[in-house]
């Protein structure tokens, strides 16, 4: 385990109902859930309840992509509420270590345990680009701040806490096919160093690459001190696959699965202004429904890679596709963990 | 070197506003290397002044002048005579010259026909690139002489985001990532060693964000002692 896990023997460092699934050796389920670009809370309440009973957990994100949504400790505070568990994104763009601090400090009181570590997309691919950005510290740097907020006590500045500390779950990010490829498992291990206790991947459609980057990740021992969710999401079109093949950094999409998603369509392979509504629709639903049957059988062959911990399910704007998903690869129902918290 | 660029004609135009007598001042440093505001291109601009505002039917009295560095007072000096008979200077320095003038002649209005981009070198005719973001406390040591600060577009310091591929930043194809450049110089120097250790949260008192900055070299003063 992490240093820090190591050094507080058996008990938990937030007591999330992630990390005490994970302690238990069970194979974590975590999806996403992607706050509103309006301060309706309806939205939340609705996505919450497709979700809860199949994910363990679920990352609120943070003005994701660089467009302004409802905050994710905002959200958050909801999702609690509707009883399922948040793992906040916490990104480096907006913030700085003050604003940072102040909002994780809120989000433990408000009853958030899980906080994920990221850098965040840049403002330029986002519907404010002339803001001016922050990146006072970057994502390692909040891992290792985050961290010594629970295990030190400690501000980012050195100062004590005098009242109670935010014991929080520390997670970070992975991009195991984006450049320099070679220097990926090293920038894992610098993560786990500054104290991540779990890792959510980019979204892995190429099981051999995978298993090429998870094979180093155990020569470097790294699956066994932090705990390595990967992350994989449903296509939903040919279109949408070829996207991510091109336009996406870091993802690798096999030209086979594309295929797959091509031929689940074909039944409907004629111009465009010959297809009626009602075709493209059925045309929709084949390839949403083969796009589901491939991220099943993705995470069935993720499971059998020795060091991965969970499945991170990004089911972006289709949060209706994690249960069929997590149903479908004998991850239902969810373990239940029936004990107090310390 | 400070690299720096016209602003065009219509916004030059408008800051100059009724003024009648125009001295354009030019600096023969910088931005006379990157062609923004030398005295060739003092000379042009002097001259297309001339020629619009002539044509707009209010033909302004528009003169030109250059002078080795407008960021030094005794440089200015040179051309106190002419900055005081004209009604507006229009500097062509950058930002640093156009406040030198300003400081130096309290009464005289300036303005700037330049935006001032950043600190940079010429990677190829034609084509500048940014290098420094004068932080005021150097890492270069650490990462083989390719500065994180200014060339990665979020400016992290223990290696590269998720958004790095074929070698360029996920914001722009034209923008080489920093830290794909770094991690090639130091796996060819065989230092890679260095791209393992945490660099801690940055001090960025001594960039911008501390405010105002400043040099004292109390052993370069002159009569420092009487202060």
């Amino acid at each position: 385990m992490a240093e820090s896990q190591a050094s507080t023997g058996n008990s938990y460092l937030a007591g999330s109902n992630l990390e005490r699934l994970l302690r238990r050796g069970h194979f974590a389920v975590t999806g996403e859930l992607g706050p509103p670009q309006s301060a309706d809370g309806t939205v939340i309440r609705q996505k919450a309840a497709l979700l809860k009973g199949c994910c363990d957990a679920v990352n609120i994100t943070d003005n994701q992509t660089a467009i302004v949504r409802m905050s994710s400790i905002g959200a958050g505070t909801i999702v609690v509420q509707e009883g399922l568990e948040p793992i906040i994104q916490m990104t480096c763009r907006d913030r700085n270590r003050l604003a940072i601090q102040a909002d994780l400090l809120g989000a433990y009181a408000l009853g958030m345990r899980n906080v994920l570590c990221l850098s965040g997309d840049h403002q330029s691919f986002g519907n404010h680009p002339t803001a001016k950005n922050v990146f006072d510290i970057d994502s390692i740097q909040l891992v290792h701040m985050v961290a010594g907020m629970r295990d030190k006590r400690i501000f980012e500045c050195g100062e004590e806490f005098k009242g109670q500390e935010p014991r929080f779950f520390v997670g970070a990010a992975a991009a195991p096919f984006a450049d320099p490829v070679a220097y990926r498992p090293y920038r894992l291990a610098k993560k786990i160093k500054a104290g991540a206790n779990f890792i959510q991947t980019q979204l892995i459609y190429d099981i051999d690459a995978f298993g090429v980057f998870m094979e180093k990740v155990r020569t470097l021992g790294l699956h066994e001190q932090t705990y390595i969710l990967a992350g994989v999401g449903p296509l939903k079109s040919p279109g949408m696959a070829r996207y991510m093949k091109n336009n996406v950094p870091g993802l690798l999409v096999p030209d086979a699965l594309i295929d797959r998603m091509v031929q689940a369509g074909a039944a409907w392979d004629k111009p465009q202004d010959e297809l009626t509504k009602e075709d493209k629709r059925a045309r929709s639903a084949a390839w949403k429904d083969e796009g589901i049957k491939i991220c099943i059988e993705l995470v069935q062959q993720i499971r059998q890679i020795e060091g991965v911990a969970g499945v991170h399910i990004m089911a972006i704007e289709w949060e209706e596709a994690v249960r069929p998903i997590a149903d479908g690869a004998g991850l239902l129902p969810r373990p239940v963990i029936d004990e107090p918290v310390a | 070197m400070i690299v720096a660029e016209q602003k065009s004609l219509d916004e030059i135009k408008s800051l100059i506003g009724d003024a009648e007598r125009v001295l354009v001042v030019g600096c023969g440093t910088c931005v006379t290397v990157c062609f923004a505001g030398g005295a060739r291109e003092a000379a042009i601009v002097a001259a297309s002044l001339r020629m619009a505002t002539k044509l707009d039917g209010n033909g302004k009295d528009v003169t030109d002048v250059t002078v080795q560095r407008q960021c030094e007072w005794e440089y200015l000096d040179e051309i106190a005579e002419q900055i005081e008979g004209a009604d507006l200077v229009l500097s062509l320095g950058c930002g640093i010259g156009v406040q030198a003038i300003a400081e130096h002649f309290p009464r005289k209005w300036v303005v700037p026909g330049l935006n001032t981009s950043f600190m940079g070198l010429p990677t190829e005719q034609g084509v500048w690139a940014e290098r420094c973001a004068a932080c005021g406390d150097c890492v270069l040591g650490l990462t083989g002489g390719i500065c994180p600060i200014a060339r990665c577009s979020k400016s992290l310091l223990n290696g590269p985001c998720g958004g790095s591929e074929g070698g360029h930043c996920e914001i722009n194809p034209d923008i080489p990532c920093a830290w794909q450049l770094i991690y090639d110089r130091l796996s060819a120097l065989g230092k890679l060693d260095l791209l393992m250790a945490i660099q801690p949260p940055k001090n960025w008192k001594t960039s911008r964000d501390g405010g105002p900055r400043k040099i004292v070299r109390d052993d370069l003063r002159l009569g420092a002692e009487e202060e």
